[in-house]
């Protein structure tokens, strides 16, 4: 049987049609679509590459490039190294280990939508907001948090590395599990200090973990569409309107029959340059992680 | 045997919820109304009597009441997807284009049948009416944007409540006065989801300006005309001068609407017939209460930016039900505004429930039947009347100017980024602002 067979196909089978019908299909479609001008009720007629030419016409997808870039160099500088640094101290300490990875991961297991919602009450921007108030006792703010264009993206980012770090320092304390105490031990005896042994020994243990997030965090963070849908909307003053929540506009913020043509093309886009960003760094990155 | 039956339930229940009705096993016609969502118990109670009430006095006709409420950004979606109910509403901006684009049933011919298809308003029919005259869509209810304000924060700011602003000048001192006596937003405006470019032509109207001026088959964009200028300087002002805003100023209808219920807000500007939903889905205490006419300042041309609400009956609608939706519109929608015995049985059965009854609307047909409707259900209203009498001694003698027809909310939504910036941005340049929504909107509007 190991060669295949009619056995085989059947328990392919469930699989294939899953796929197929859920994910496969609507690529493709949205692939056609993206060729088309439609509003899903009546019959679609083919605009070429009208699209495409409309979407690259407006202003405002260099703003929403410009915003998710933006979002995703903060996600780097916040969201990237805090779960390292959590993971290596967590897996330091010998008491409690259980009670501190719980801890670190419930964010992920509070509903997103939940913690947007109970963020959101927290940054309320007055100066009896909870944030204010704390930060009213040592004598800062009232700070604007998502009503000002300067801090809004900023205070995006701080919720979604609290709701995603939980997962990541998870895989990096499974990564961690897999470096031979001998090394730390030969480390020690070497004399090298805390720093050393997570220089010399934890980093490049790791090195494979870390390229896979870091492109797992750069494709995660050129999506990013749950926080400013449901904090700002896109604004203030489109100060946090990002690709994804203009292909969502796009198709549907005008109430009769959306732009999904354009929506699909831009989406288009942002897969194949996606597509391509991830082929580059890997190759880039391919002798150092074989290494 | 189990995961067949799993099967045939879930295959039943995608049937039952894909648009476009159809027959029941027993044979009935099966037709899915719009209920409007987080609605308080009462309000579902009485919605769920005028079914029964219905399905009683037609035997086969099967209603399956669903939650929908129109949303510009979720409309689209169900909309393209087929799982709009059967029967639905649209603001009067919409129906045009709907018609135009026939993403809605053509129900003209069963609602010429009704005994008072001719007597609509004629301004108000042609909201949902094709070119040809032919009513594809019923106007059910029409209102004019009114200042809401909250007379508790009134009183506890030294000011009357029974004597609001009237003029921007009052709104001005009185929003500045609540901020600094109460610590809450004197004045707020909705910003978001369309809702912000919305407000701003009800602010440009009330200052005398227009956003469209139609040319024949052209229509050339005027959003930034002095009018709205000075509209969004008047906030300006507000917001950076008095500081009387509050603090959130991200705020669509549902979240402004819940805020003001809750107190934080003295005034905002609304569709005047509010109360009912502040009611229903934010539990406003009526005392709290108030609303007053929008004052009007620049002239002649200053007026109140109206608007209404269609009922329409889904695209995939076969005939039979598309026979029994129009019947449910005349009976839940229009009897009520029309036949004595159904404008009492509505009102009883709303008020019994703890619903609001009375809320200031404007006539869909003429003054005569509404003032005659006023008097049929007189001893049902339970809303505050009184504390509304600011706006409704006015609300018929201020004129009503229709929103913008051409591609309007496409414009609101330019419109929004300048009013969040206006709020957020010190230095925002109104004048170079509009300027590029005034370019972009020309765009949408040449593409028609």
């Amino acid at each position: 049987m190991r060669g295949g067979g009619p056995a085989t196909v059947v328990f392919l089978l469930p699989m294939l049609v899953v796929f197929g019908l859920f994910s496969w299909a609507p690529i493709v479609q949205s692939v056609v679509m993206s060729f088309q001008e439609t509003n899903l009720v009546t019959a679609p007629t083919f605009a070429g590459l009208e699209n495409f030419r409309t979407v690259l016409a407006d202003p405002l997808l260099w703003t929403a490039v410009r915003n998710t870039l933006w979002f995703a160099v903060l996600a780097l500088l916040l969201g990237y190294p805090i779960p390292l640094v959590a993971a290596v101290l967590m897996s330091e300490v010998r008491r409690f280990k259980g009670l501190y990875s719980t801890l670190a991961y419930l964010p992920v297991v509070i509903p997103p939508v939940v913690a947007v919602l109970l963020w959101k009450f927290f940054y309320d921007a007055s100066p009896s907001g909870v944030f204010n108030t704390l930060l009213g006792a040592v004598g800062i703010g009232p700070v604007p948090w998502l009503q000002d264009a300067s801090t809004a993206m900023v205070s995006l980012v701080i919720e979604a590395t609290w709701a995603a770090a939980g997962g990541t320092v998870i895989i990096y304390l499974a990564a961690l599990t897999s470096v031979p105490p001998e090394q730390y031990e030969a480390a020690e005896i070497d004399g090298a200090s805390v720093w050393g042994k997570v220089w010399h020994v934890t980093i490049p243990r790791l090195r494979g973990v870390l390229l896979i997030t870091f492109i797992l965090q750069i494709v995660g963070t050129a999506q990013v569409f749950l926080e400013p849908f449901l904090f700002t909307g896109g604004g203030p003053a489109n100060s946090t309107t990002t690709v994804l929540l203009l292909i969502y506009n796009y198709a549907f913020a005008n109430s009769l029959g959306g732009d999904y043509g354009s929506a699909t093309a831009l989406s288009l886009m942002l897969a194949v340059v996606l597509g391509v960003l991830s082929a580059i760094y890997f190759r880039l990155t391919r002798s150092w992680s074989a290494s | 045997m189990k995961s067949i039956a799993v099967l045939a339930v879930a295959t039943a229940v995608l049937a039952a919820c894909s648009g476009g009705g159809a027959q029941s096993a027993d044979g009935k016609t099966v037709v899915n109304v719009s209920l409007d969502p987080g609605l308080e118990q009462g309000a579902i109670d009485a919605f769920n009597a005028r079914v029964a009430q219905f399905e009683s006095a037609n035997p086969s006709i099967d209603l399956v009441p669903r939650e929908y409420k129109w949303d510009a950004t979720t409309f689209t979606t169900q909309l393209a997807g087929g799982t709009l109910p059967d029967v639905f509403t649209v603001p009067f901006t919409d129906g045009r284009g709907l018609i135009e684009r026939k993403q809605i049933a053509d129900i003209s011919g069963q609602v010429a049948g009704l005994p008072y298809a001719g007597k609509f308003n004629k301004e108000i029919a042609k909201a949902g009416s094709a070119d040809d005259g032919k009513m594809w869509a019923v106007p059910i209810a029409a209102h004019g944007q009114a200042l809401h304000y909250n007379r508790t924060l009134f009183t506890q700011a030294g000011l009357d409540p029974d004597k609001p602003p009237t003029s921007w000048e009052e709104i001005r001192s009185a929003a500045k006065q609540i901020s600094e006596k109460t610590g809450q937003a004197g004045f707020a405006m909705m910003t978001s989801g369309n809702t912000g470019g919305w407000i701003a032509t009800t602010l440009a109207y009330a200052f005398g300006g227009r956003t469209e001026k139609l040319e024949g088959d052209t229509a050339k964009s005027t959003v930034d005309s002095p009018e709205m200028v000075k509209a969004l300087q008047a906030v300006k002002a507000m917001r950076w001068d008095d500081n009387s805003m509050g603090a959130n100023f991200l705020y669509e209808w549902g979240t402004i609407n819940q805020d003001f219920a809750a107190g934080r807000i003295g005034m905002y500007v609304s569709g005047g017939g509010n109360y009912g939903s502040l009611k229903a889905q934010n539990a406003m205490k009526p005392e709290d209460y108030g609303v007053a006419a929008l004052p009007l300042t620049g002239g002649a041309n200053a007026g109140v930016l109206g608007g209404g609400t269609l009922a329409a009956v889904s695209a995939k609608a076969e005939e039979p039900v598309k026979a029994a939706a129009v019947k449910w519109i005349d009976f839940y929608y229009l009897e009520k505004l029309t036949n004595k015995d159904a404008a009492v049985a509505d009102a009883k059965t709303t008020a019994d429930s703890g619903q609001a009854v009375g809320s200031p609307e404007l006539p869909v047909f003429d003054k005569a039947a509404f003032d005659e409707r006023m008097t049929w259900i007189a001893q049902y209203v339970n809303v505050p009347v009184k504390q509304m009498t600011p706006y409704t001694d006015k609300m018929f003698g201020q004129p009503l100017v229709p929103e913008p027809t051409r591609s309007t909310q496409q414009v609101y939504a330019l419109l929004d980024p300048v009013v969040q910036s206006v709020l957020t941005d010190r230095g925002a340049d109104i004048g170079s602002l509009l300027n590029g929504v005034r370019t972009q909107a020309q765009a949408l509007l040449d593409k028609k």
